[in-house]
């Protein structure tokens, strides 16, 4: 295998072992843009996400009671999408450059 | 960091829009000529690893806490046109995940991929222009760029309250709060991009985009046999 397959394979690992088994034990305090909104009084304006209804809203996953299981599960799924929907994107990008090539 | 629906009003939301999908555009382009056969599987690492450290928040003050953005790191590893691409495709993901509102996916996109992705890497460029030529004066820009990243971001998002703010506050008031917090959020997202990138110079200096100036010149050998 080429050295760079491995080296993304390896990388993918360590993203899937954060998401996995670390994110469940993340700090579930407010983060800084939500802290600054309910001290200055306008997180009242915050609307329900439209896709509040998703089956993996807010970092579960529906069907998965567990708390800690399900915000693993939601890590592994978004680690697996975030990673294809790149490489997809990137060879559309790679593909317009390969076309521009032709007709330039 | 990440918008809801709500805060932002439509117009100022739109705007932001039009901007991030222009900014995404140019980014594009010019992501399309650096990207070789080898650099296309590595930003979609970057992508996948930023999606899985977003999900690690790291308590910072009383009630408060932070998560990396990575948008210096995605730029430093793999160029500031493919971070913006990075952090949108993140970005997209996570509005799945109810994280950050649709409508205010342009704002998020430009806050954290275009100023903190591409505005970020232009402080590392910069600072690391005035440091030596070595793996520590990489490390110290991108330092300083990933704590400036986070602290522009929360200021961009100060700047579009006070241009779309659906509750009534003074710019002063928000972009204070906003960048305090920030400002120690940012020493997180410091350290955490210092580790990964040091990681990678550790095992693969050549994949690190910003560290290309310190690769080796090429030299003239007789060739090896068998090898």
């Amino acid at each position: 295998m080429k050295r760079t397959s491995i080296f993304v394979l390896a990388g993918l690992a360590v993203a899937v072992a954060l998401a996995v088994f670390v994110s469940p034990f993340a700090s579930s305090e407010p983060d800084g843009l939500e802290k600054v909104a309910r001290d200055q009084g306008f997180d009242v304006a915050a609307r329900d996400h439209d896709l509040a209804g998703s089956p993996v809203a807010d970092y579960g996953v529906e069907g998965i009671r567990n708390e800690k299981v399900g915000t693993g599960a939601a890590g592994l799924i978004g680690v697996a999408v975030t990673f294809g929907l790149a490489l997809g994107t990137f060879a559309a990008v790679r593909a317009r450059r390969d076309r521009s090539k032709v007709t330039t | 960091m990440h918008i809801p629906d709500g805060f932002i009003d439509a117009a100022t939301s739109a705007g932001a829009g039009a901007v991030t999908v222009a900014g995404l555009g140019v980014a594009a382009k010019r992501a399309a000529v650096e990207l070789d056969d080898r650099a296309a599987p590595l930003a979609g690492l970057t992508a996948a690893f930023i999606f899985a450290v977003q999900m690690l928040n790291f308590p910072v003050a009383a009630g408060t806490s932070g998560h990396l953005i990575g948008g210096v790191l995605a730029a430093v590893l793999v160029g500031p046109w493919a971070a913006a691409i990075c952090l949108a495709v993140v970005l997209v993901v996570q509005a799945l995940f109810a994280d950050g509102g649709l409508s205010a996916l342009g704002l998020n996109i430009l806050n954290m991929g275009l100023v903190g992705g591409m505005g970020g890497y232009l402080v590392f460029a910069t600072v690391r222009a005035v440091l030596p030529k070595t793996r520590a004066g990489v490390l110290a820009a991108t330092a300083v760029a990933a704590w400036s990243s986070v602290v522009l971001a929360s200021a961009a998002f100060a700047l579009e309250y006070a241009i779309g703010g659906t509750v009534d506050l003074s710019l002063r008031q928000v972009i204070g709060a906003m960048v305090g917090v920030h400002a120690l959020i940012g020493i997180g997202e410091a350290v955490i991009t210092c580790l990964t990138v040091s990681a990678v110079l550790a095992s693969r200096p050549d994949l690190v985009y910003g560290a290309r100036h310190l690769a080796p010149t090429l030299e003239l050998r007789p060739a090896e046999l068998a090898s």
